[in-house]
């Protein structure tokens, strides 16, 4: 009976061989791709154990842990102060989709490598572990206007303003958003999951961050860019150029108002900026030509890499257009030209800024838990889009459209201010149409670049988008 | 001429000392373990570390004491095997609850009662059974006793449903797990069968031939009435009444290893895995929980086996809804965690993984003492079934040979099925790691089955007794 024994036992060292093969390629081999792997939410089970860094807009916390015990085992409950107002910036912890919270995570819980040693020191004192604080380029006073002034419009959109010189993000809100304290329960994760759902479902999309994720058809504030190519391609503000009341462009293309914009003269580039004229810009689009247009939408950033400041940045488009119609239509930002309200701003911010476009950032600063910086910003020029030059004449032109005799956005005028403008209202294939406001202000000394999309609004840009602008841009410059 | 070198086998040593020293350091490593477990979690010694250290150490060196004196030849490192897993599990359970003062799903310090508990009936069974052959005698008896064992849960009132399984007694001031009996009592009644029909089961049948070669041995219908009463009652009343799949895989697998032993003929085995697989697979489509195991084991990681909530696009978002491979697939990423060497006793987060007390204690043990520590528990249970087999071969009654390497096996096996459920080798079927495991059912047949190892290798090593006058002319019948 022997021979069968062994032969079992040796079945049996099999079995345990087979066992321990299995549990080295887990823990060895297999171990990397299980602890990355998106199921694995250790690493965030730990988080809400501990305190986390806090996110700040000037001196004022905009996120920031609290406890919700004693004990060393509980967990800390997010608090986001400003609610809906900085959320798709600041985004939710425990984390859920894009923000700060979730691109500076490693930061703000302080697992990131460069607090390794401040924590093991900390470890060792016996302090408590600090996640490092992140400090946001925001301005209250621009973020708050931007908000009540959609708030008291009621529509959906967005609006984006930028230090043109920096190119630092001074206020960013998209309409309609949402409440982070709503879905971040550690206390009651099925509230929180079901409030995540019901944004979700919501046909509104309060959790899409307009500003930076959603590309509309920029209109006539695309315009700008069709004129600063012509101006660097050696036209002066007074070129002229065929303005007539329609343009065969497949479709008859007309202008806003009906008629010609000069009377049924050709039109300088300086007064179709002013009257917005469809027409004569979309006649320089196709006179200019598709390669030199796509040039110049993409020193301005059109076509440009996915940016991320840190939070990801939908890439605009201006597609390179061989087809004369079609070409045509993009001059006036129409056609195939999509472009998101952060791109728009960075428009008007490169026209401010002597026509260099700086990279546009959130972050200010990170600091330890010790007030001593980690990460600084150093603003970094994105693209020289114009001469400085242009951007002089691009900048007279755009005051024209706030104040000349037949300005078409004086609603976007500060008393006791040049502000330089262009508005644009963008005929969209479902619905109304969508009202933008791009400015910069003041017109001789730019503090603030401002970029408004009101979404369906119906209207023009210079009624509804315009005065949005121009509440922005005044919180701005007043503080 | 020198005198021929006597052909006599090397004098039988006890090594009880060995014994002694190993089980010393069994008991040293176990308090060693709570230690570090105190230390690293709380920062401070285990408050009972001395009632532990006293008893549990007490016990362990008072069984040795025993084994000196009621089995003095019985193989030395079983003891140690089954004090140093014994131990290792109950400084598990202690960190598990005690030193995280949570004591509501088990204890510590409950399992070291059981602990005490089952040492006496080892001690016990080695005191009052000299002769394991006199189990040999009542073979029907004890087969009737391990139906009843397996059926009782099924009473209405007395047995109890866990987690799924039917397979607990409520006894009122505890429960039971009569499986854990019933699985000994069939080794028991095997091995006395098989001995006694061995001739008929082996030898009886024909042959199938492919041209000139012996395939198989196919045996007679009339012997193959065990083979459908186990085969039967594993399907039948085991997977379809009680979901206990665990437990039929385990008195499978044994019955088939056992008739395996005692007839040296794999046609059983082909027949057995054809039986057992087919009816599998002819159930499945009927039997729901089936399905679920299936599907759970293959396709782990499905979002929607994993989480059946609606935020599985979101990595970082909560489950809400556990899916069924939740708990696998967390023990994994536990296993993953632990890595080569682990985070430590009481430095890991073994309660993430779902009821990690039960089953699931293996991955705690992968995740703090890592890829090492898994070895030693592994390679201590491997040694004590390759001991039991050494048992078996050096046993010289046939129903000793039969019923050492069953219960081997059937640790083995039963290792087998719950580490390899665990780590994804076999789907999860529910059984609990020898010695290890929390529950007083478990342990105390883990020890039931070391005192009768040992009983049985003391009796197989013990030296016949030696004739007085060496000529040959007496006969002296060891028994």
């Amino acid at each position: 009976m022997n021979k069968p024994i062994r032969r079992l036992a040796f079945f049996a060292m099999a079995l345990f061989g087979v066992l321990l093969v299995n549990v080295s390629y887990i823990q060895v081999f297999q171990a990397e791709s299980l602890r990355e792997h998106p199921f694995n939410n250790r690493q965030y089970a730990n988080q809400l154990t501990q305190p986390r860094g806090p996110i700040l807009v000037g001196s004022e916390e905009v996120a920031f842990s609290e406890p919700l015990g004693e004990e060393e085992d509980d967990k800390y409950q997010r608090k986001y102060p400003a609610g809906g107002l900085y959320a798709h910036l600041v985004g939710t912890f425990p984390v859920r989709g894009e923000g700060i919270e979730t691109r500076q995570n490693a930061l703000l819980e302080g697992s990131d490598e460069r607090l390794v040693v401040r924590n093991f020191i900390d470890s060792l004192t016996g302090k408590e572990h600090q996640g490092a604080s992140v400090e946001l380029t925001l301005s209250a006073k621009a973020q708050e206007a931007a908000q009540a002034a959609f708030e008291e419009l009621g529509k959906n959109g967005a609006a984006v303003a930028l230090d043109p010189e920096t190119g630092a993000v001074l206020a960013s809100y998209s309409n309609p958003t949402f409440d982070p304290n709503a879905v971040s329960s550690v206390t009651d994760a099925e509230a929180a999951n079901t409030a995540w759902t019901d944004y979700e479902a919501d046909e509104n999309k309060p959790l899409l961050n307009r500003a930076l994720n959603e590309r509309y058809p920029p209109g006539s504030t695309f315009k700008l860019v069709t004129a600063a190519a012509a101006l660097e391609n050696g036209a002066t503000p007074e070129s002229t150029m065929d303005a007539p009341a329609t343009l065969d462009l497949g479709v008859p293309l007309p202008n806003a108002w009906g008629g010609p914009c000069n009377g049924g003269d050709p039109d300088t580039l300086a007064h179709s900026i002013e009257r917005s004229c469809n027409t004569s810009f979309a006649n320089w689009a196709i006179e200019l030509g598709a390669d030199k247009m796509t040039e110049q939408a993409e020193k301005f950033g059109f076509n440009g890499e996915e940016m991320a400041i840190p939070l990801p940045v939908t890439g605009s488009l201006y597609p390179t257009e061989d087809d004369r119609n079609t070409l045509g239509r993009s001059g006036i930002g129409q056609a195939n030209v999509e472009a998101t309200p952060l791109q728009m701003a960075m428009v008007a911010a490169g026209i401010a800024n002597d026509g260099d476009v700086m990279k546009p950032y959130l972050v200010e600063s990170v600091k330890d838990s010790d007030l001593s910086e980690i990460e600084g910003h150093t603003p970094e020029t994105l693209s020289t889009a114009v001469s400085a030059k242009s951007a002089e004449d691009l900048t007279q032109m755009m005051i024209g459209v706030t104040e000349g005799a037949e300005a078409s956005g004086p609603g976007g005028a500060i008393p006791g201010m040049q502000v330089a403008g262009k508005t644009g209202t963008a005929e969209t294939a479902s619905g109304p149409t969508h009202n933008w406001f791009v400015s910069f202000a003041p017109a001789d000394d730019p503090q603030v670049a401002v970029a408004v999309v009101v979404e369906h609004g119906g209207g023009s840009g210079g009624t509804l988008a315009a005065p949005i602008a121009k509440r922005i841009m005044e919180a701005v410059i007043d503080q | 001429m020198s005198a021929p070198v006597p052909n006599r086998p090397l004098p039988p040593v006890k090594r009880r000392n060995a014994e002694l020293v190993m089980t010393l350091m069994a008991i040293g490593l176990t308090l060693f373990a709570m230690i570090e477990a105190g230390l690293t979690r709380n920062g401070e010694m285990p408050p009972s570390l001395f009632l532990y250290g006293a008893l549990f150490g007490g016990l362990a060196i008072l069984a040795h004491v025993f084994i000196r004196f009621f089995a003095p030849w019985s193989d030395p490192l079983l003891l140690p095997i089954g004090t140093l897993l014994n131990g290792l599990g109950l400084a598990m359970l202690w960190r598990l609850f005690e030193a995280t003062g949570d004591t509501s799903n088990g204890s510590a310090m409950s399992q070291l009662i059981l602990t005490a508990a089952s040492m006496a009936v080892f001690a016990g069974i080695i005191f009052f059974l000299k002769e394991p052959r006199i189990l040999q005698r009542y073979p029907y008896i004890t087969a009737l006793s391990a139906v009843f064992l397996l059926l009782l849960p099924l009473i209405p009132g007395l047995g109890m449903t866990i987690n799924g399984a039917r397979q607990w007694v409520n006894l009122g001031f505890t429960s039971l797990q009569p499986s854990e009996f019933a699985k000994i009592a069939l080794v028991i009644f095997l091995s006395g069968y098989m001995v006694s029909k061995r001739d008929v089961l082996s030898l009886a049948g024909k042959q199938v031939k492919i041209g000139r070669f012996k395939v198989l041995a196919l045996p007679r219908m009339r012997d193959m009435a065990p083979m459908a009463l186990m085969w039967g009652f594993c399907i039948i009343v085991l997977v379809i009444l009680m979901n206990d799949l665990g437990t039929s895989l385990l008195l499978f697998g044994t019955f088939l290893a056992m008739i395996y032993v005692a007839t040296h003929r794999s046609s059983w085995i082909a027949i057995g895995l054809v039986a057992f697989f087919g009816a599998c697979a002819l159930l499945y489509p009927f039997v729901s929980h089936f399905r679920v195991r299936m599907v759970t084991w293959l396709d782990a990681f499905n979002p929607e086996v994993y989480c059946t909530d609606q935020f599985l696009n979101d990595p970082n978002a909560f489950c809400t809804t556990s899916g069924t491979s939740q708990q696998l697939v967390k023990g994994l990423f536990a296993l993953a965690q632990g890595g080569l060497t682990g985070a430590g006793l009481g430095g890991g987060q073994p309660g993430y993984v779902p009821e990690v007390q039960n089953d699931f204690i293996f991955t705690a043990f992968g995740e703090e003492l890592g890829l090492t520590g898994l070895m030693v528990m592994l390679l201590a249970l491997a040694l004590l079934v390759e001991r039991g087999m050494r048992i078996a071969l050096a046993a010289k009654e046939l129903f000793i040979k039969m019923f050492a390497s069953g219960i081997s096996f059937l640790i083995a096996f039963q290792t087998f099925v719950v580490i390899g459920g665990v780590t994804r080798v076999i789907p999860m079927t529910g059984a609990t790691i020898p010695f290890v495991a929390k529950g007083g059912s478990a342990l105390l047949s883990s020890w039931i089955m070391l005192a009768l190892l040992m009983r049985m290798s003391n009796n197989a090593r013990k030296p016949a007794p030696q004739s007085i006058q060496d000529e040959g002319a007496t006969q002296v019948i060891s028994r």
